[in-house]
């Protein structure tokens, strides 16, 4: 073979490059150690909940801890008689118009801010200083603005995404790499095409971050925002059933944020893989 | 032949605090239509400044870059840049990445990806493409950035050591296929590096150049042509351009 042959050749014969070949393996040692890692999840939530059965009452006062049975029964009323549902459709609607809210101006005034680089460099200073004020300080004065209906729970939850969102995609937009943009101008690209194809991608993996970072944020800015005052949502069932000292009330509430955190964490791992498309592969 | 490209009186300096720092002065080259010139120079001799200065990147202190007798105020479609770096965006995968200059020129998607598709099987990489950058090896980025460079079908290409980061194997063989696919194109080559043999081996024509971007040496390379390294190195003309080259480049230090 000549050297030029070789140079034509199809690229799977070049030794320069990774070579793809099927694994053949068992089911357990594909999931294996997910399997394990799940068994001990469950045995040790279940070895949790008998201690705590067993110690509450008995070795510690049920007024402070409750029991587990307590707190399932109390769910159960709550199920029954439709209070837990109303009261979580609040407070998810609060997190969801929050987050949408919050994100997507966040999201704009980064891509425009960090754009124009004057601007940003006039205005950076007072953003961070508007995204170090403790958002739970704006409870009252969204009280006094919007009211102590939803609209101040959403913009409470708005408000804090809107920071993080704005400051990540911010940081993502200023990194891009100039050495893609010159790329794009040899191309004879003009400012429209490196926003659109260099600009925009390249910036995703803040914006996606942001987003990432930004979704248990919703969830705290809304409860806070019902702990401080309200009359309905999960904040307000928190809050009136510590008011009686229904410690099986206020875990029920507990375990139901828990749940909605759960789930707003599955959107969280599935925008992260959406961000690591372009990553290498893994091992 | 006629000059094509032409650098009359080019400074450069970049401004930092109350100095400015200059990368090239007073430089100036013709480089003609269809010719392949090598530009010879160590690290920090300004090249890559001359080279963004030709390719329009960047604008000079003084002086101007004149292409087919026009001022060139800014990158050209006709120039096409191959930097030391990879440029390749990581969020595309190879294919996507060759019809990038075609995308930006607004060329229908069926004829993009025809385009595209032809010129990745040319630099070898076929079977790649939808893989993206960060899988690929070193050299099989640079092939990638190759074919990205050529799906712009420019009449003039800028290199600046495409190949330093690769390993003397890999570099030859990219070498000649740069040979292979260049020769008969009509194309006008300016190759930048700091390896006397690849000047050597792939210039019609060698500049060496100087602290500042000073001209030490500008010669015609008569050396014939299919060439190949293994060949080369024994002849004795390579072996005397050689020994002449390492002395321009050793003056031009002083």
């Amino acid at each position: 073979m000549s050297r030029t042959d070789e140079l034509v050749a199809p690229a799977d014969d070049l030794a320069t490059g990774p070579v793809r070949v099927s694994l053949d393996r068992t089911w357990w040692q594909r999931h294996g150690v997910t399997t394990t890692v799940w068994l001990v999840r469950v045995l040790l939530v279940a070895a949790f909940l008998t201690l705590w059965e067993i110690a509450a009452d008995r070795w510690i006062d049920i007024t402070f801890i409750s029991k587990p049975s307590d707190i399932i029964e109390r769910l159960g009323e709550w199920i029954g008689d439709g209070t837990l549902w109303s009261n979580s459709w609040i407070t998810i609607q609060e997190i969801i118009y929050g987050f949408l809210l919050g994100a997507v101006a966040g999201a704009l005034a980064g891509f425009v801010l960090a754009s124009l680089n004057f601007v940003y460099r006039v205005l950076d200073p007072f953003m961070m200083a508007l995204y170090s004020i403790p958002k739970v300080a704006l409870a009252p004065l969204f009280i006094v603005w919007f009211g102590i209906g939803m609209n101040m729970k959403v913009l409470l939850a708005a408000a804090t995404v809107f920071f993080l969102v704005f400051l990540n995609t911010a940081a993502g937009v200023r990194e891009v790499d100039r050495g893609l943009i010159d790329a794009v101008r040899l191309m004879g690209g003009n400012r429209w095409h490196i926003a659109r194809k260099v600009v925009l991608p390249s910036s995703m993996t803040g914006v996606l971050t942001g987003l990432k970072v930004a979704i248990p944020y919703a969830l705290i800015g809304a409860v806070i925002g019902e702990l401080v005052a309200s009359n309905r949502g999960l904040g307000y069932l928190i809050n009136d059933a510590a008011a009686q000292f229904d410690t099986a009330g206020v875990f029920a509430t507990l375990v139901v944020l828990s749940i909605i955190a759960g789930v707003l964490n599955v959107f969280v791992s599935m925008i992260s893989k959406r961000v690591n498309r372009w990553k290498p592969i893994d091992d | 032949m006629t000059a094509l490209l032409h650098a009359e009186g080019l400074s450069k300096q970049f401004a930092k605090d109350d100095v400015a720092i200059v990368a090239l002065r007073n430089f100036s080259l013709t480089i003609e239509e269809g010719s392949f010139v090598s530009v010879l120079g160590r690290s920090g001799c300004g090249k890559s400044t001359m080279l963004n200065l030709l390719a329009g990147l960047t604008q000079p202190t003084k002086g101007e870059v004149l292409y087919r007798d026009r001022k060139l105020s800014g990158p050209d479609i006709e120039i096409g840049y191959l930097t030391q770096s990879d440029t390749l965006m990581p969020w595309r995968d190879v294919l996507r990445n060759v019809e990038l200059p075609l995308e930006v020129r607004g060329v229908p998607a069926k004829e993009r990806r025809r385009v595209a598709t032809e010129l990745v099987e040319r630099v070898g990489l076929n079977g790649f493409e939808k893989h993206y950058p960060r899988e690929l090896s070193g050299g099989m980025r640079r092939r990638a950035s190759l074919a990205r460079m050529l799906a712009g079908a420019p009449e003039t290409l800028l290199m600046d050591e495409p190949f330093g980061a690769l390993d003397a194997q890999l570099r030859t063989e990219l070498q000649e296929e740069l040979l292979r696919l260049w020769q008969g194109t009509g194309q006008t080559v300016v190759f930048v590096t700091h390896d006397i043999e690849e000047a050597l081996l792939l210039g019609d024509r060698v500049v060496v150049l100087g602290g500042l971007g000073r001209i030490v040496l500008d010669r015609p390379i008569g050396l014939a042509r299919p060439r190949s390294v293994d060949e080369l190195r024994v002849d004795p003309e390579f072996v005397s351009l050689h020994g002449e080259l390492a002395a321009a480049l050793k003056e031009g230090s002083r």
